[in-house]
């Protein structure tokens, strides 16, 4: 369990770190916290020609807040992200989720970034910024794209993202007044990448849910939004009874198949409760 | 009073921390591979990609050209410098277990086998080379399922034995047919036991050093039983077994899974007296899953007939046990199984009993003996049945423990399948738990949530286990395992005390235990003893770490040569003295007046007459100031502890999650020599059991592919998943001839499973579901609730 040889880089501009990769031919890979990474090197999962450590990169991390926008660096690590007094305050989902991202050492050194840029599909990161509409923003040689989270995850490990980008940060809209958001995972352990999740927001009108996504993790190839559930949830209501009518059409929504965590049966059974639970948290936020 | 009265002084019964704890927590440990020796090569693997699959050919020439290589080996290369070994048993003479070799030659017969070694400057040189050997391989049908294994017509693993299966013996007493048929009722239950590991956090790690000039091979290895290897290795390479030594260091866990003979180890040895030079291999995580012994895989149908009382009136149980392609070696791998016909049901009065346990090679990894082997399954299988019985009748689970448990009067007695039990503390058990738990409580709570729609499931469990076997099974076995222990006492000139002994320490506290009972016996401060333990050449021969031996075994010659030291210390004392040695004693380092406790001389003046001014003393007195004492049991096969443990879950039923609300273990260790040590190794073995019973799982696929070779997919309790675990003591039966300490490093192990496993049964009971699969997943209790509701057995709730 020794990484192969491979040649390291480590950058201290983004302009150097995108010249690197620009003349990689797609050899290379960015090191970021190295969570996910270092164990793919160790079991020669991943075999990149270049490694380019971007840790040094002081842009690419920080949190501000800009007209109703929080953008996140992609470096921000995730205890930062902890004890942020604005992601506290507008980003609450992200909040509700950072305390099921594995375990304080992993957390201390893991990145917001790498994990949109790895985007497992059970990790809690990409579904936050699907449910939040988040755009992601890419950097290379030959500029800056905004691409929005639902046309940046494309499948299992894959995402819009070029091998001459760099993911240098992510936009979530700020959470506004009446809005609420729910998030229930269940995993094995606490701290283990769930067996299915749900991340939910929702504006509150007169006790109805308006504008809800669910984006749902752990059920399929990448991050989901159940958009036909939670449009059953909206033409339905909000009781106990109309939320498990709702979560019954999530089959349209997400396709989960047998893995080492259960049949697919059993996982799209978990993904319906998650869904419900989600969702009943986010009613029993607003209730205060 | 110290615990124990007058025959067991203080400091035995403190709470001493551990006396390694320190270093570790420090980072200033030595483990294995913290040890680099010059010109030392590394090792790298290449390990079978299939279950089953026959080598055509292997070509190394391009992995030997590469960078850094210094030679790489095949299986025959390795095989011409080592005898093969069978993992043999002479009482179960029926177990003709094939030759096993360092390295596949022809065949490998499981996915991770060794069958090929690169030798390079680096271990990530000898990886980069493992990719240029090319193996023309030619799969075969992997046999995986231990049923269809013994379907006539499967594909044989070993084609030159008559068929998959390894060994079957059956054991009985009592017309156990007539006696089902009396039977006012019978349970029966199928029972899945999965593989499970014991993942230690220090993988397997071995330097090994060959001295041609010396023809010396000296062995650093990460092992429980250096002398055990010291043998092995002198056997197996043709080395004379003066010129062997096996030093373990530091040792990160073991539970079993460092007492074997593996074969990659093997070749590690065989080629550093190839090259000359000294090989380190340290096992990776996918290593470890792929090739480290698992333990249990078990299929057991178990039937319990009672009258109508709820006694007891038969057990029959019927184990088929999967064991991985070869027996394991030195010990075979009967002692799982042999251990679950010997002890299921073993805290109850049986008139009739029946145990039939059938071996099955199969494409997967070795079994061997992790913690509690084969103790937990004989647990659960007989408190599942117990307590199905108690529902059947209609019976509380503490009753019909009571109306079944072997008596005070009872004993000494010996069971069914010829166990002899000094005495057991059944009943004092269980009454202590249930007052402590405070259990009629628990379950008016219980039944209060129930009601609310939460529901809980509070499931006991107890068990007889052994330990410190004596020389009955190995010796008879002609199994080159030593049951005893020896221990070296020494006074230094300072009067402090070293000891060196043959007990070993792999993160227990062994060490710590045997300093104390040396205090106490010789009657000085544990701070002044110091414990060397894990080398073959300069400790007293004996047997290491198994089958809870440290304590009963280990700590009991300590402590005998260490009274005979202090006779020795007293007979110099009474000389200069002028007093006779029985009416001085030694206390807390000074040589006393024994009636008034006045100090007369300090062990530092018995040092320095005894090793420097010898003329002091009466020409015919020679100070013997170092013992050396072995002890093995003789008078019991095993010394046979018990114990009950308690587990309070509660169930999610829409998920089949289960968290743990508390648990509790109280048992009989007979004498208590640290509290601390203790009640941490009974923790531990808690933990390790709930492992088994919820989390963790060897998963292989139909073709022989482990599908579980990460931490990520083999899951291990963590603490935040754990329960409080309370621990209570029933000292019983301590006899006054000998320090009386039983056996506890698998007691936490043996009953965790079963008692969680008839938790998460009460718990599913309003929706006439059960299981009877470990581990039981939420998968398998969503099943199990899905299955009752299509039978349509739902409880009105």
């Amino acid at each position: 369990m020794k990484a192969p040889s491979f040649r390291y880089v480590r950058p201290t501009s983004l302009e150097e770190a995108l010249d690197v990769l620009a003349q990689a031919d797609g050899q290379a890979q960015i090191l970021a916290g190295g969570q996910s990474l270092m164990p793919m090197l160790a079991m020669r999962i991943a075999a990149p020609e270049i490694l380019v450590d971007i840790n040094r990169i002081p842009e690419l991390a920080g949190i501000t807040l800009e007209n109703d926008l929080v953008r996140i660096g992609a470096l921000t690590r995730y205890v930062e992200l902890e004890k942020s007094s604005v992601v506290a305050e507008h980003l609450p989902l992200i909040a509700r989720a950072l305390p099921h991202v594995a375990h304080v050492a992993i957390r201390n050194r893991g990145t917001i970034g790498g994990s949109l840029s790895l985007a497992d599909p059970a990790a809690e990161m990409p579904a936050c910024a699907l449910a939040l509409g988040a755009e992601i923003e890419l950097v290379s040689k030959s500029g800056v794209r905004s691409v929005g989270a639902e046309d940046y995850f494309l499948g299992l490990y894959e995402t819009a993202r070029q091998p001459d980008e760099i993911l240098a940060a992510v936009r979530f809209p700020a959470a506004r007044s009446g809005s609420a958001c729910g998030f229930y995972e269940l995993s094995r352990r606490h701290g283990d990448f769930a067996l299915a999740g749900a991340a939910c927001t929702a504006r509150v009108e007169g006790g109805a849910l308006k504008d809800l996504r669910v984006a749902m993790f752990g059920c399929d190839d990448r991050p989901v939004l159940a958009k036909k559930a939670a449009a059953e949830v909206e033409r339905r209501g909000t009781s106990p009874e109309a939320l498990a009518a709702a979560a019954e059409v999530l089959a349209e929504d997400v396709a989960p198949t047998d893995n080492v965590n259960g049949d697919a049966e059993t996982r799209l059974h978990y993904a319906k409760v998650v869904f419900r639970r989600a969702v009943a948290m986010l009613l029993e936020s607003t209730r205060g | 009073m110290p615990e124990g009265g007058m025959d067991r002084p203080l400091p035995i019964g403190v709470r001493e921390p551990r006396a390694r704890a320190r270093r570790l927590v420090a980072g200033r440990g030595r483990y294995t591979d913290d040890i680099s020796l010059p010109r030392m090569l590394h090792v790298a693997f290449l390990r079978s990609p299939y279950a089953h699959a026959r080598i055509r050919s292997i070509d190394v020439a391009a992995a030997a050209a590469a960078p850094g290589v210094e030679a790489v080996f095949t299986g025959r290369d390795i095989a011409a410098a080592c005898n093969p070994w069978q993992g043999n048993h002479a009482l179960f003479p029926d177990l003709d277990s094939p030759p096993q070799y360092p390295l596949a030659i022809e065949i490998a017969r499981w996915q991770g086998e060794a069958v090929a070694a690169v030798v390079a400057e680096t271990r990530a040189q000898a990886e980069d080379a493992l990719a240029l050997i090319e193996i023309d391989w030619e799969e075969l049908p992997a046999v995986v399922d231990p049923e269809a294994a013994l379907v006539p017509g499967a594909p044989k693993i070993h084609p030159d034995r008559p068929s998959n299966l390894a060994l079957e013996f059956t054991t009985a007493k009592g017309d156990v047919d007539d006696a089902f048929a009396r039977a006012a009722h019978v349970i029966e239950e199928t029972f899945v036991f999965g593989r499970h590991t014991g993942v230690t956090l220090e993988p397997r790690t071995i330097i090994a050093e060959f001295d041609p000039t010396e023809e010396r091979l000296v062995v650093h290895q990460s092992h429980q039983a250096p002398h055990q290897q010291q043998d092995l290795y002198a056997r197996l390479l043709g080395i004379p077994e003066h010129k062997v030594r096996v030093i373990c260091p530091d040792v990160g866990g073991a539970f079993g899974v460092k007492l074997q003979f593996y074969a990659d180890e093997a070749a590690v040895a065989v080629i550093a007296r190839l090259l000359g030079r000294p090989v380190k291999f340290v096992a990776d995580r996918f290593e470890a899953f792929a090739a480290d012994i698992h333990a249990r895989d078990h299929r057991i149908t178990a039937r319990l007939g009672v009258d109508a009382e709820g006694r007891i009136v038969a057990l029959d149980v019927d184990d088929l046990f999967a064991i991985g392609p070869y027996s394991q070696y030195p010990r075979a791998s009967v002692t799982e199984g042999g251990h679950i016909a010997r002890l299921t049901g073993a805290p109850y009065r049986l008139p009739a009993y029946r145990a039939r346990v059938r071996m099955v090679y199969q494409n997967k990894g070795l079994i061997g003996h992790y913690r509690a082997v084969g103790q937990p399954i004989a647990c659960a299988v007989a408190e599942r049945l117990i307590d199905g019985a108690a529902a059947k009748i209609g019976l509380d689970p503490v009753e019909i423990r009571r109306r079944n448990y072997l008596r005070d009067e009872d004993f000494p007695y010996t069971s069914p399948t010829g166990v002899a039990f000094e005495h057991l503390s059944l009943n004092r058990c269980l009454d202590l738990l249930v007052e402590k738990l405070d259990l009629p409580a628990l379950r008016a709570e219980q039944q209060a949530l129930r009601a609310k729609g939460i529901y809980r499931g509070i499931g006991i469990a107890s068990f007889v286990e052994l330990t410190g076997p004596g020389p009955d099974y190995y010796g008879q076995g002609q199994v080159r395992v030593s049951s005893q222990d020896g221990c070296i006492v020494k006074l230094e000139p300072s009067g402090k005390v070293r000891v060196v002994a043959s007990a070993t320490d792999q993160g227990q506290g062994t060490d710590t235990a045997i300093a104390q009972v040396v205090a106490a016996g010789l009657g000085v401060r544990t701070a002044d003893v110091h414990v060397l333990l894990g080398d073959s050449e300069v400790c007293p021969y004996g047997g290491g770490a198994y089958a809870s031996r440290g304590a009963s075994i280990g700590c009991e010659i300590a402590f005998r040569a260490a009274r005979q030291l202090k006779g020795n210390v007293l007979k110099v004392a009474g000389a200069l003295l002028q007093m006779p040695p029985d009416a001085l004693d030694i206390r807390d380092g000074a040589i006393v007046d024994a009636e008034k406790g006045v100090e007369r001389l300090t062990l530092a003046d018995i040092g320095r007459v005894g090793y420097f001014q010898q003329y002091l003393l009466p020409p015919d007195l020679q100070p013997e100031l170092a013992v050396v004492q072995h002890y093995v049991p003789r008078d019991q096969a095993y010394i046979a502890g018990n114990g009950i443990q308690a587990s309070y879950v509660e169930l999610d039923p829409e998920t089949g999650f289960v968290k743990l609300l508390r648990h509790a273990v109280v048992h009989d260790c007979g004498l208590i020599i640290n509290p601390l040590l203790l009640d941490e190794q009974i923790r531990g073995g808690v933990v390790q059991g709930i492992g088994g019973a919820l989390f963790e799982e060897v998963v292989y696929g139909s073709d022989g592919q482990m599908l579980s070779a990460t931490m990520a997919d083999y899951i291990v309790p963590m603490s935040s998943e754990m329960p409080d675990i309370d621990v209570w003591h029933v000292e019983a039966g301590i006899g006054r001839e000998k320090l009386g300490a039983k056996g506890v490093g698998e007691a936490g192990t043996a009953g965790a499973m079963g008692a969680v496993l008839n938790a998460v049964n009460d718990a599913l009971l309003p929706f006439g579901a059960r299981i009877a699969q470990t581990p039981c997943t939420p998968q398998r209790i969503l099943r199990a609730i899905r299955e009752a509701r299509a039978r349509g057995t739902t409880q009105s709730h």
